[in-house]
């Protein structure tokens, strides 16, 4: 957590991204989506990053299919290998460990989603206003943006959940969401700054219509790319930071999360004592879903800017060389 | 000159933010943490530094919300951070400047290792566009940047630790040697470093990698490379020369940046290897309540965070002359 929570592909200092020309807005959600579904089988890294999440959502709605234990009873012997009866083994208090990385997926899940909803929804509405609005409404929405920018956000998190306890999934998606909109809302001012002076936003004010009808329906589609980016963004954000405070022992312990088990072997010793699994488990689930996002993300950027896409032939290298 | 004197005023507004929110974040909380951790030290610290904690917190005070915290910025203005519960009697002061060179060592040294590392292997792979090293490297990186620093970390300690003992698994040197200057306590630092380092470099790489392949991708499209190569020039003038001295601006400033985010950046890290820095010392005083070095530390990191930040705005004026005339 040495750096900002930027996007994987624009890193800290970067140029703010150069969105593709925006147009008027493309009405009917029928052929967008269907160019999105074709983007998603024609990029491989889509491809690996959707599947991925599609099966973690399926494991977060329906944990009992495959796990069938009680994934918080303190029941079984302690301290067991891998067998049929426990597939992943047991931890040091007695509970079956498959059971525990299955249901904890949806904690994990819940805090992903919401983050990304909320900072990017957060966003929208403080990046979007300062630039419409401008005057003071713009200085004033601006600096409280690049204020929080720069206060570094995983201490000011550690200080915000030590104050509060004990924190469970409802306060950590408030905490991580308040925390963690800024650098979205930054990117989106300047886009809407760029489109202020656009042709089809002069059509729109000539025709008579309402400010808020423009910003819905005129401004805030052309930035689709931009929303789904901070979306992704956040939503890695949150998986890694809110496992990283569930780890120090700064969420409800109670509760079923890979962070929390994490926490639980670390206070057990889990790697002195011989219990990798419980260590390694939702380790690799944390790292397989942030990994979902953060290839999805690396994707679309790939869709939006052809630059960075793998070169495929050889002879084009040549010639460009 | 009006640019960094604005900016600067951006940073001094800034600070005042975080100064205000450690005072009124426990003041806001639902029947007001400081009150147990007050009760929780009343034995075994001595009344007068109780008093000034009281008074810090707000507790039992017949002070107004606004002359308290007047008061507590006063105080912090004064580098009066008072005592600490956890390491009492030893001054907040006292226990972060131990922590310091630590961190300092640890992280700053990754840090620039990683950014050299990072750079290089990015200019080479943008060069090298299609080639093996660029089919691979940005899919990792892309799912390096998805690991928890401190997972990492632990995985170390598994491998090279547990299993293969090669290194220690934590402290910063070993506690049976007395700190001196001599050779070997100095080997036995080092000795201790080197799973933290691996860790941390492991997790920053990436950014620097993809950072600087992007841009760099972007600038070997440029009209001016073609000039170069129509010119003649051999390939290793127009990589470095042409291309990476125009694509390192993004990486340079986010490296003036990172430079800020040493001080406080590893603090998982520090935390599974226990390693005696600035972020190993602010999760003992969240997890002992210590709130006044967790409010210190967390100031600490702010103004080093703010003063790199400025450190990087001053940096891209001076090499980057387009971004001069917008003052």
């Amino acid at each position: 957590m040495a750096m900002m929570p930027v996007s994987t592909t624009t890193g800290p200092g970067a140029p703010p991204e150069v969105a593709p020309a925006p147009g008027p807005a493309r009405r009917g959600a029928r052929p967008a989506l269907s160019r999105i579904l074709r983007a998603v089988r024609s990029n491989r890294k889509a491809t690996v990053g959707t599947a991925l999440l599609v099966i973690f959502i399926l494991l977060a709605l329906f944990p009992g299919v495959i796990a069938h234990d009680n994934p918080s009873a303190e029941i079984y012997q302690r301290s067991l290998g891998p067998s049929g009866a426990h597939l992943l083994g047991t931890t040091a208090l007695g509970q079956d460990i498959f059971a525990q990385a299955i249901w904890g997926t949806r904690q994990v899940l819940i805090i992903a989603i919401g983050v990304g909803l909320f900072s990017t929804a957060i966003a929208v509405v403080i990046g979007v206003a300062a630039a419409y609005l401008g005057g003071w409404w713009d200085g004033g929405l601006s600096l409280l943006t690049d204020v929080l920018l720069v206060i570094p956000l995983f201490p000011l998190l550690i200080v915000i959940a030590t104050y509060v306890q004990n924190a469970g999934t409802l306060v950590l998606v408030v905490v991580l969401t308040l925390t963690g909109w800024s650098y979205t809302a930054r990117q989106l001012r300047a886009q809407a700054l760029s489109l202020r002076n656009r042709d089809f936003l002069e059509a729109a004010r000539v025709r008579g219509e309402r400010r808020f009808y423009i910003i819905m329906v005129e401004i805030i589609p052309t930035m689709t790319s931009l929303l789904v980016a901070s979306f992704l963004t956040n939503a890695l954000y949150a998986v890694l930071f809110g496992s990283s405070l569930q780890f120090i022992g700064l969420g409800d312990p109670n509760s079923n999360s890979w962070g929390t088990m994490l926490y639980w072997a670390e206070n057990n010793e889990a790697l002195q004592t011989g219990q990798y699994l419980w260590t390694i488990v939702p380790g690799v689930l944390i790292l397989l879903l942030g990994a979902s996002f953060a290839l999805i993300n690396y994707a679309f950027d790939e869709i939006g800017n052809p630059a960075l896409r793998p070169v495929r032939r050889k002879t084009r290298v040549k010639r460009a060389s | 000159m009006r640019f960094i004197l604005r900016r600067l005023g951006f940073f001094i507004l800034t600070l005042w933010a975080a100064v205000t929110l450690n005072f009124f974040l426990p003041r806001l909380m639902p029947g007001n943490p400081a009150l147990a951790m007050l009760a929780k030290f009343r034995g075994p610290v001595n009344p007068s530094a109780l008093k000034a904690l009281e008074v810090a917190f707000g507790v039992k005070t017949h002070q107004s919300l606004i002359s308290q915290y007047v008061g507590y910025l006063g105080d912090i203005a004064t580098g009066k951070f008072g005592t600490s519960l956890y390491f009492y009697p030893e001054s907040v002061g006292r226990v972060i400047l131990d922590a310091i060179p630590w961190t300092l060592g640890l992280v700053g040294v990754t840090t620039i290792l990683a950014f050299l590392l990072g750079t290089g292997v990015g200019i080479v792979a943008a060069w090298r566009r299609g080639g093996a090293m660029d089919s691979i490297l940005p899919p990792t990186f892309v799912i390096t940047s998805a690991i928890p620093y401190f997972w990492i970390g632990l995985m170390l300690i598994l491998i090279f630790s547990e299993k293969l003992t090669w290194f220690p698994s934590s402290n910063g040197y070993d506690v049976t040697l007395i700190p001196s200057a001599t050779g070997s306590f100095v080997g036995n630092v080092l000795w201790h470093a080197i799973l933290p380092a691996a860790a941390l470099l492991i997790t920053t790489i990436g950014t620097w990698v993809l950072t600087m392949r992007n841009t760099m991708v972007t600038t070997l499209a440029e009209d001016y490379v073609r000039m170069a190569r129509a010119k003649g020039l051999p390939g290793r003038r127009i990589m470095f020369d042409y291309a990476a001295r125009n694509a390192i601006l993004p990486n340079l400033t986010g490296f003036a940046m990172s430079l800020g985010f040493v001080v406080g950046g590893a603090i998982l890290v520090e935390y599974v290897f226990n390693y005696p820095g600035v972020g190993y010392m602010l999760l003992q005083a969240v997890n002992n309540e210590d709130y006044p070095l967790m409010q210190a530390l967390f100031l600490l990191i702010t103004v080093a965070v703010l003063v790199a930040i400025l450190m990087a705005d001053i940096a891209t004026a001076v090499f980057d002359p387009r971004t001069r005339s917008r003052g």
